[in-house]
């Protein structure tokens, strides 16, 4: 079927199945790989994007789900303020080793950060606790996190 | 090409300088790798480093990257020789061509050790021809002119000349003796020793195409599969019907063990316009698969075998020094342990995937996710029944290794589906379910120990019975043990013997292989000496260790150097404030591991908070020697984190992989949970012990000894000893 997606504010016209994820229609049918396939269970956040600001897992999601949604993808997320200040600690900071999980990472920083600001401890395990980073970067996951917020940061 | 060679250096070794087109400035060097301490083999170093018009200086970094740092460590120490500044430096993944750049291998730690040398020594080597083309210019000493930031510089003419101006200068100028080509000394250093973020970072955080499953070419294919429930089971027949007439279906291809010596991956692939759309219709495609030879293996079946095979006499001795039954039947006490852990994935977050593309003349290119991209070569050579030199292969950035990715099946694979569709790439992409059940698994073991302790609690005797995988009397890849395991080599009366169980599942090396495993049930046990012997275990193994001497290992050009030993351990008592003395908090614990692995000695220290029998890692203290020098902080101190955080998931999440009718039942991340940030310590501090040994790596030595250390500190939390793995208290 033919549909509309609004995907980093473009609109891109999409043929796909109904039933296509939407991870997959941005990796084969936008050309965007970024957003990652890892489980294809919505186990391990590799796909996460955002929809209309909400963290989702792309492999999980129709796209007819998507269609007139706002979706953001790594390729667009600093096109939002957090966005932005999330991708600068993550480089200044360097988080990445593999850096395949990073795009989904990113993605659910960034979706905590827009709907709180200042989030505590607690509120950045419960935001990012669905996303596996195999080469386990938590503590620069967490630091970045941090110093995107403007909160303090251990040395 | 200026290709001269000093006499007496060895005529392998040379560094050539060419003008190439654009009047960029190449240098070439190969150099030879002496075996010696900290070297793994005698081999071959080819680096590339291009002068660009602009004064930029391009990098061939030839290792593959899987998140361990490589791709910006090595040319950092080829760009400090060279004296650019790191600004001017752009890295360049290279192919893989063994011929050309020697090993290109991400495994067993062993990138720093091999190349720490060579690497600067090429880059001084095409300093010097710089400098000499300068020197020459203006009738000057070449000793008399300095480098800096990519120029040559003349204090006492007050003048200096970029690099890229002296390039035609510099093509022309002798090369210099690569051995002799002097080195900076330690203190010179400005790009070696500090900190260095990871150059694809910038690319990674933007979401841009740069690893193995990314990989877009015009008119490409995809291939989903159905495999063989149970490892090494072969094709009967199989139904396509159903498959073949669904729109955007262009082939289904059997992949056949008699054509795949490398691991019998029986297979049908479906290749069509859209993955998505072909693993959808794996469903209706009908096969039959004879597995007859493997549905007898099961983990039960592996259990019960071990547990016979504990009640008998060893199949084999590994290792024997005096008389242990002897010195054990006179010691004052007599411990006894009975360790396991189980088969374990390696569960990459990027799952196996290899794209290929088969050329009419019968060559065939890989863009390939590997850690062994030589091995590769060797197997698709092998099952194509195609010349090694018909392999192209293109390195990708590679979304995990841990050792999964020094096996190449998804090579082979690939390679029979593209002969397929000759003319068109194809990617070939496991879906989560077939990563999980077409491992090569970290193999499952069992270690019946006894020690004994003499009057004065000095551990007297030794012996581990240990219970494997093997085939033919000798253990399968990645399923043996050291004979040179320590304490066995240096307790008088040591055997330490093996039996060996068989089964069909595929086994192979994971990030710390055999170390990971041994730490765990070593180190745990020594605890229970120490215990017995009324001390704790840092002073069982100083006092074990004994005086500093060097200790032969399998390997001729390792060796255990006690006294390396005993000063992590110091390191890290003192660091970590070690008394040895129980928390008076109730709940609360502390344990201690000490392991060397890949050249690296590392002791470790967790805090444990246990609570209604869940473990929580507070902290962890970790003190390593890798040598002289940290070559990049930045990273060093991510990889050991990382390592470290890595072996608290063996210890305390991961589950095991069940296998039953001779088939991997562990397909998810539910059965086969991964460590998520709630299990993050919430500090892991670092202190590294420097020496004047060559640098070494890092990608594994941290992980092994946390594992014992935190089930030590579960012992002297609860009083629960854990005696396998995953650690579970109820």
């Amino acid at each position: 079927m033919s549909m509309v997606l609004t995907v980093n504010r473009r609109k891109r016209s999409v043929d796909a199945d109904a039933d296509k994820p939407l991870l997959w229609v941005l990796r084969e049918d936008l050309d965007m790989p970024g957003t990652k396939f890892g489980c294809g269970a919505g186990l391990c956040g590799a796909c996460t994007v955002l929809l209309d600001g909400q963290a989702v897992r792309s492999c999980q999601t129709l796209i007819s789900e998507a269609a007139g949604k706002q979706i953001t993808t790594i390729e667009g997320v600093t096109a939002l303020p957090a966005g932005q200040k999330v991708v600068e600690a993550w480089t200044r900071i360097d988080v990445p080793q593999c850096g395949y999980c990073q795009a989904g990472q990113i993605m659910s920083a960034t979706a905590l950060l827009t709907a709180n600001p200042k989030p505590s401890a607690e509120d950045i395990l419960l935001g990012m606790n669905g996303n596996i980073c195999r080469c386990a970067t938590y503590v620069r996951i967490e630091r970045a996190i941090r110093e995107a917020a403007g909160l303090e940061t251990k040395a | 090409m200026n290709r001269d060679r000093t006499k007496g250096i060895d005529r392998r070794s040379f560094i050539a300088a060419s003008l190439a087109a654009g009047a960029a400035l190449t240098f070439e060097a190969k150099i030879a790798l002496a075996a010696g301490p900290g070297v793994a083999e005698a081999t071959m170093l080819n680096a590339f480093i291009r002068i660009l018009p602009d004064n930029s200086v391009i990098i061939g970094a030839k290792n593959p990257e899987i998140g361990q740092g490589i791709k910006t460590m090595l040319p950092m120490l080829l760009a400090d020789e060279l004296d650019v500044s790191w600004e001017q430096v752009k890295i360049e993944q290279t192919d893989a061509n063994e011929k050309l750049y020697g090993p290109q291998v991400a495994g067993g730690s062993t990138a720093t050790p091999m190349n720490w040398l060579p690497a600067r020594q090429a880059g001084a080597a095409a300093r010097a021809m710089l400098v000499s083309a300068a020197a020459a210019q203006w009738k000057v000493d070449a000793a008399s002119l300095t480098t800096a930031g990519g120029r040559v510089v003349d204090k006492a003419g007050g003048r200096s000349a970029t690099y890229a101006s002296l390039a035609k200068a510099a093509a022309a100028q002798p090369a210099p003796d690569l051995a002799k080509v002097p080195l900076k000394k330690p203190n010179e250093f400005h790009i070696i020793g500090t900190p260095k973020k990871g150059v694809d970072t910038p690319k990674i955080v933007r979401g841009e195409p740069l690893f193995g499953i990314d990989t877009r070419l015009p008119g490409l294919l995809h291939a989903a599969m159905v495999k063989c429930p149970a490892i090494g089971g072969t094709l009967a027949s199989y139904d396509d019907s159903a498959v073949k007439s669904a729109r955007g279906v262009v082939a289904v291809v059997p992949i056949s063990s008699g054509q795949c010596p490398a691991g019998k991956q029986d297979a049908v692939a479906i290749v069509g316009t859209s993955w998505w759309a072909v693993q959808k219709l794996r469903d209706k495609l009908v096969v039959q698969w004879d597995i007859a030879a493997q549905q007898g293996f099961s983990t039960e079946l592996y259990a019960r075998q071990a547990a016979e095979a504990l009640g008998k006499a060893p199949d084999a001795t590994l290792f024997k020094a005096g008389d242990a039954d002897a010195a054990l039947a006179k010691a004052a006490k007599v411990v006894t342990g009975d360790y396991s852990y189980p088969f374990l994935a390696h569960a990459t977050l990027e799952p196996q995937n290899c794209t290929a593309l088969w050329h009419e003349g019968g060559t065939v290119e890989f863009w390939a996710p590997t850690q062994n991209p030589g091995n590769g070569r060797k197997d698709v050579a092998a099952m194509m029944g195609i010349a090694p030199e018909a392999i192209t292969i293109h390195m990708t950035r590679i979304g995990g290794g841990f050792g999964r990715r020094l096996m190449n099946d998804y090579m082979v694979m690939a390679g029979q589906i593209a002969k397929a569709v000759p003319g068109r790439p194809v990617k070939l992409l496991f879906d989560r379910t077939d990563d999980m059940r077409n491992d090569y698994y970290r193999p499952g073991g069992w270690h019946r120990f006894t020690a004994g302790i003499d009057a004065s609690g000095a551990l007297v005797a030794f012996k581990d019975h240990f219970v494997t995988f093997g085939a033919n009397g000798k253990a399968i890849r990645a399923a043996d043990m050291p004979a040179s395991e320590f304490p066995a080599s240096v307790v008088p009366d040591t055997h330490l013997a093996q039996s060996f169980l068989t089964t069909n599942l595929t086994t192979g090396w994971l990030r710390a292989p055999t170390s990971n495993a041994m730490a765990f049930v070593y180190q745990s046990f020594m605890d229970e000496v120490a215990e017995a012997a009324g001390t704790d275990l840092p002073a069982l193994m100083l006092r074990t260790l004994g005086a500093p001497r060097d200790l032969p290992t399998e390997r001729p050009t390792v060796v255990f150097s006690t006294a390396r030993a005993r000063a992590v351990i110091e390191r890290v008592v003192a660091f970590a404030g070690w008394t040895g003395k129980p928390s008076a908090v109730p709940g609360k614990g502390r344990g201690f591991g000490f392991y060397f692995s890949h050249r690296g000695y590392f002791a470790e220290v967790v805090d444990v908070t246990v609570t209604d029998g869940a473990v929580k890692v507070d902290k962890v203290w970790i003190a390593g020697d890798i040598g002289s020098q940290i070559i990049n902080p930045l990273n060093a101190e991510h990889q050991a984190q990382g390592a470290a955080i890595d072996g608290l998931a063996q210890a305390l999440v991961w589950q095991p992989v069940v296998q039953e009718a001779g088939a991997v039942q562990t397909v998810t991340f539910s059965d086969f949970p991964l460590l998520r940030m709630d299990a993050k310590p919430a500090e892991i501090a670092i202190s590294w012990v420097k020496n004047d040994y060559p640098p070494t790596g890092l990608g594994e030595p941290t992980l092994p000894p946390v594992i014992p250390a935190v089930a030590n500190a579960i012992r002297a939390a609860t009083g629960k000893r854990l005696r396998s793995l995953p650690l579970q208290l109820a």
